[in-house]
């Protein structure tokens, strides 16, 4: 059986049409492999080869990898609660509770959301310690370093904005706690906050916005910058490695050699 | 006449394994391989299978969850009814603990700010770059430097009341005191970790052990009016 299946893929792989769309082509090569990587928009991104000590769990804890995988869950529910939410007052709240006792699975689905939304932020901050605690922001990785910081203000961004979206008590109160520090900023503090909010307290407007903001800016900048800092990892030569510490000169020519074989 | 070549072009001695590398040893030197070149694997399929994998386990895990633990849902938001604390996501709950000792423009504005900016300019500056242990190099200024900072940062916070703080804060400069009186050589491996730290990993583990400490008191021991309670009694 399993044979079959292969035969019936091979097939497929040999047809005009996906040639068309895969053009590296079949095969267990190593330079098919090199170029199912390098020829994909989304896999360039990544280097064609990784050191093998770097994919041993001790390395990384894979916590930058789950960090990916918990946004992923988070789009795919995030998309599928949008389907059965209307963000308006008071409809929002009856569509949480709707979710909880009428729709198949939709408590499921805002528990899955939910839950990972947490985890996403946990494995945020456990994924940058890690990464400190192993060096790995020191140069050529500076630059990376900082990206990652603004993947981490955009992820509390992301789980902030969510928070209000159910509109019950615990939502509004967190919001409203919240809200309220941006007006303790100097000379602008009540214009922030009404530019946050859409008004003077917590309503509707705010509602809306933290909505907007939630399902369409904060994820479309999420997407932009773990690109960014994803093509970054290969620019920067890879994932960091001990190798490079500093302290016995081996920085700068490691970082030179690094940047000669990324270029041939 | 042309100039003589001041390199030499070579082909390295691992050309076996990796094909890529081409030398150019510039000056009068003989080329030293310090770093011999590490196994490599292909990201696809290797790599990718394993991240794929990781992922996996962590969405069944995540699915088991959810499965028997639901998202909290109280009743409808209701400006005339403020409940007693209202409390911001825990990620927050550490700014929020501040906010009780100090003012609004200190605790929700500066410290967040202050925060950010220094998680940024992290590697740009070379004191965190270097990995020797604090009190190596400049035993003398550092030293006063550690005294006269973690002095400082203590009265300071014992005198705002901020003892929550104030604990991880001691805890800290004393292991940096243990630090600072061990050497290389001592027979205690504890203290000869301590003694190899460098500035940086001190100065963000001091972070790291305050953001739990806040957090973890924001989330469990904070009750009405932002008053201390022990979660296991009532």
């Amino acid at each position: 059986m399993p044979r079959k299946t292969d035969s019936y893929v091979e097939k497929l792989q040999r047809t005009r049409v996906w040639r068309s769309m895969f053009r590296s082509g079949t095969g267990s090569s190593t330079l098919h492999r090199a170029l199912a990587i390098q020829q994909n928009v989304f896999l360039h991104l990544l280097s064609t080869k990784v050191r093998r000590r770097m994919l041993t769990f001790r390395a990384t804890w894979y916590l930058g990898a789950l960090t990916l995988g918990t946004f992923f869950i988070l789009v795919v529910t995030g998309i599928l609660l949008m389907l059965y939410y209307h963000p308006s007052v008071p409809q929002a709240y009856a569509d949480v509770k709707d979710l909880k006792f009428v729709v198949s699975s939709g408590m499921f689905l805002r528990n899955l959301h939910r839950w990972s939304a947490h985890t996403m932020v946990f494995l945020v901050f456990a994924h940058m310690f890690r990464v400190f605690y192993r060096g790995a922001y020191r140069p050529p990785r500076e630059f990376n370093w900082v990206v990652g910081v603004v993947l981490l203000l955009i992820t509390l961004l992301l789980s902030y904005t969510g928070y209000l979206l159910p509109w019950d008590q615990l939502a509004f109160w967190a919001i409203t706690v919240g809200s309220n520090i941006s007006s303790a900023v100097p000379v602008f503090g009540d214009e922030v906050r009404f530019l946050m909010l859409g008004g003077h307290q917590v309503n509707a407007n705010a509602l809306l916005r933290f909505y907007v903001l939630h399902c369409v800016v904060l994820p479309l900048a999420a997407v932009l910058f773990v690109a960014v800092h994803m093509w970054r990892i290969r620019k920067d030569g890879g994932l960091y490695v001990r190798q490079s510490e500093p302290g016995r000169e081996a920085v700068p020519e490691t970082a030179a050699e690094e940047a000669v074989l990324e270029k041939v | 006449m042309t100039e003589p070549k001041d390199f030499t072009a070579g082909i390295g001695s691992d050309i076996k394994k990796s094909q890529k590398r081409v030398l150019f040893v510039t000056r009068r030197t003989s080329a030293q391989v310090k770093v011999a070149d590490e196994e490599q694997v292909q990201t696809y399929p290797e790599g990718l299978l394993r991240v794929v994998l990781a992922i996996e386990l962590l969405a069944i895990a995540l699915v088991l969850i959810s499965l028997f633990f639901n998202a909290p849902l109280e009743g409808m938001a209701d400006p005339t009814t403020t409940p007693n604390p209202a409390k911001a996501p825990w990620y927050f709950l550490g700014l929020q603990e501040m906010l009780h000792y100090f003012p609004p423009v200190v605790a929700g504005v500066l410290i967040p700010t202050v925060l950010v900016v220094a998680l940024v300019v992290i590697p740009y500056f070379n004191v965190n770059v270097e990995a020797d242990g604090v009190f190596v190099k400049n035993r003398k200024r550092r030293l006063t430097i550690f005294y006269i900072g973690a002095g400082a940062l203590s009265v300071f916070l014992w005198f705002f009341q901020v003892y929550v703080a104030l604990g991880p804060t001691l805890i800290i400069a004393g292991l940096m005191f243990v630090a600072a009186f061990s050497s290389a050589r001592s027979p205690h491996a504890f203290r000869r970790y301590l003694e190899s730290r460098a500035v940086s990993w001190w100065i963000m583990s001091w972070f790291l052990f305050e953001l739990i400490v806040l957090t973890v008191v924001g989330t469990f021991f904070r009750g009405p009016g932002w008053s201390w309670v022990w979660p296991w009694r009532g």
